[in-house]
């Protein structure tokens, strides 16, 4: 009865994919900004909750159309981004990095009540009823799938402008030796600037895409703060490849128990994986080795 | 022996306080400060020494939500479910810890991991609502009209109050006695330098376990009684990256290098949550929280020893006329100026 062609464990495989997409999306930002700067942004998640309050103000309130919503947000995010680096990063660069990661936990803490004061408790969401794809008899939701495209081009486009650009030599540079580089004439105070600002701009796409299915309230980045956090952890703490394979592995795991459990347990075997993992590669799964 | 004296005299105020006043909301003030204080001087026994954990918040939920699992389910007295729970949280201490400190990691990566350790904790309970309640929270049968040593449930805001004194009592003398042991020693050099100190014949994996097991435990232990005390937990209130942080915070402003420094940091921070509910009512919601996050970052940027961290340092960079103990220095790697 559960073979391997079993049509449900298919689509529960075909929807982990879609949500590995979403998943690898999240990461990305803060790999790209770890790597780089050397920081966990903690509060990364709460940007993404204010970039989907942007998305429902400015579709719902003011009725801008879905996509110019969109580049408005993800400015926003990536304005945010370079705000919380110039504001709270850049003058505790010289002390240990765990100082950082606090004091960006602090922002977590005011961003949440920010919200809360601001727009109330209330759970909000767009109303927009995006239909449910019937493939070869699977249910895939429609949202699912086009957060996966707009993460894959997100994620080929960062990879063009790391591998193409000249900043994004510079931006590679940088993480790997933060001393040499700015003897070489790199500016890393302006490196740094960028990269907050694509970080915010990772934070800020996906915030549009998680708007489509999730209604927005203060604390709706607790939902996918913690997972995003083992994530990185679990593909190596700035490792971008790494990253997105863990990525896939949790929502396979997740997508897949969700079918013969709960959802919730999904989470918990997720977690529980990656405790076990823990275990045998603490460095992360692809681990540079130096 | 005069160093003594303001000392016995303080325990003695301490003490003898419910006893000469019984006004109930402030006494449920001071039992919320002791408690959440001997939650936070445990977490700092660890971070005092660079081991920045994020999953004290699961440690915290392990103790309070085994303890009252036991008592509703199998009615094991608290007694013998507090120890329990302690135990759990000692296993979970190690499972989390050892692969850490086998392979070396430290900082910011470890902060992450035990990170995970709360966002389990939070799942589980969740995800297993049909025994925990889930988010709704959790309520321990009450027995014996609530007054029972047995169940250890009592009425009054007095015999809470001196249990919780006598609670943080003992978690200070545990500090205390870490401060005066090898331990402290090591687990200083272990923070200077791994590799160093384990030239020097300091086992790093079994030192570091050594403090975080102390340290689960007795945040178990907290949280159980304070369980106990409000006869009420939720998912959020007791386990999660929101309590993990809550710590952080309250140790970090009064002053992770102090004794007493997370004990200030408790009171600041209930003083605040209370004085803005009373005086804003449910228009102050979010607001508290709002001033914790922007206290927070401050004070890493400009105050990294805490409020009482600071004010004991500038007492003792006095001349000898302010009579302090000195030939003490508090400051540990992260703290302020060290010359």
């Amino acid at each position: 009865m559960f073979g391997i062609f079993d049509i449900y464990l298919l689509e529960a495989l075909v929807n982990g994919v879609l949500l590995g997409g979403v998943f690898a999306l999240l990461a990305l930002g803060l790999n790209l900004v770890f790597g780089v700067i050397d920081v966990v942004w903690i509060c990364y998640a709460e940007l993404i909750m204010l970039g989907m309050y942007g998305m429902y103000f400015l579709y719902t309130g003011y009725e801008v159309p879905y996509l110019l919503a969109a580049l408005i947000s993800i400015g926003g995010v990536a304005v945010l981004g370079v705000v919380l680096h110039i504001a709270v990063i850049q003058p505790l660069l010289g002390t240990p990095p765990i100082n950082q990661l606090l004091a960006t936990g602090g922002v977590l803490f005011f961003l949440q009540s920010a919200a809360t004061v601001m727009f109330g408790i209330d759970f909000r969401n767009l109303g927009i009823r995006l239909p449910v794809l019937e493939v070869a008899d699977m249910f895939i939701s429609y949202a699912r799938l086009l957060a996966f495209g707009a993460a894959l081009v997100g994620m080929v486009a960062l990879y063009l402008f790391l591998a193409r650009s000249y900043t994004g030599a510079a931006i590679r540079a940088i993480a790997q030796d933060r001393q040499i580089m700015p003897l070489m004439g790199v500016d890393s105070r302006r490196i740094y600037i960028i990269t907050s600002a694509i970080g915010g701009a990772l934070a800020g796409l996906a915030a549009c895409l998680l708007v489509l299915q999730y209604d927005v309230q203060p604390f709706v980045g607790l939902t996918f703060g913690p997972i995003t956090f083992l994530i990185c952890v679990l593909g190596g703490l700035g490792n971008m490849i790494g990253g997105f394979v863990a990525a896939f592995l949790f929502a396979e795991i997740i997508s897949v128990s969700g079918l013969y459990l709960d959802l919730e347990w999904g989470y918990v075997f997720a977690f529980g994986f990656f405790v076990v993992l823990m275990f045998f590669r603490p460095q992360g799964l692809l681990a540079r080795r130096s | 022996m005069n160093n003594w004296v303001p000392w016995i005299a303080a325990a003695a105020a301490l003490i003898g306080l419910p006893s000469v006043y019984h006004d109930p909301y402030p006494l449920h003030i001071l039992v919320l400060v002791l408690i959440w204080s001997s939650i936070y001087t445990s977490w700092s026994m660890m971070g005092r020494f660079g081991l920045v954990s994020l999953g004290h918040g699961g440690f915290m939920g392990i103790g309070a939500y085994v303890t009252a699992l036991l008592w509703n389910y199998l009615h094991v007295s608290p007694w013998i479910g507090i120890p329990l729970a302690m135990l759990a949280a000692a296993v979970a201490a190690v499972l989390i810890g050892y692969p850490c400190f086998r392979f070396r990691i430290t900082g910011h990566y470890f902060a992450l991991l035990t990170l995970a350790l709360s966002a389990i904790v939070l799942q589980v309970i969740t995800a297993t609502r049909d025994f925990t309640g889930g988010s709704l929270g959790y309520t321990p049968e009450r027995y014996n009209g609530g007054s029972s040593i047995f169940a250890v449930q009592f009425i009054g805001k007095e015999t809470w109050y001196l249990v919780a004194l006598g609670i943080w009592g003992v978690v200070l003398l545990i500090r205390y006695r870490v401060e005066r042991s090898m331990l402290r020693y090591a687990l200083e050099a272990i923070a200077e330098d791994e590799d160093a100190a384990a030239a020097t014949g300091v086992h790093v994996t079994v030192e570091k376990l050594k403090i975080t097991v102390l340290s689960a435990t007795m945040t178990a232990f907290a949280g159980a009684l304070y369980c106990q005390y409000q006869m009420f937990i939720s998912p959020d209130t007791v386990s999660g990256i929101g309590v993990s942080l809550q710590m952080v915070f309250a140790a970090v402003v009064g002053g992770l290098y102090v004794p007493l420094g997370p004990t200030v940091g408790a009171a600041i921070t209930i003083l605040l949550t209370e004085t803005l509910r009373i005086s804003f009512g449910t228009a102050a919601v979010g607001w508290d929280n709002l001033v914790y996050g922007t206290l927070l970052v401050l004070f890493i940027i400009f105050l990294p020893q805490g409020l009482l961290g600071s004010v004991l340092a500038g007492l003792a960079r006095r001349p000898a006329r302010a009579r302090w103990p000195r030939g003490k220095s508090y400051t540990g790697k992260t703290g302020g100026p060290s010359t």
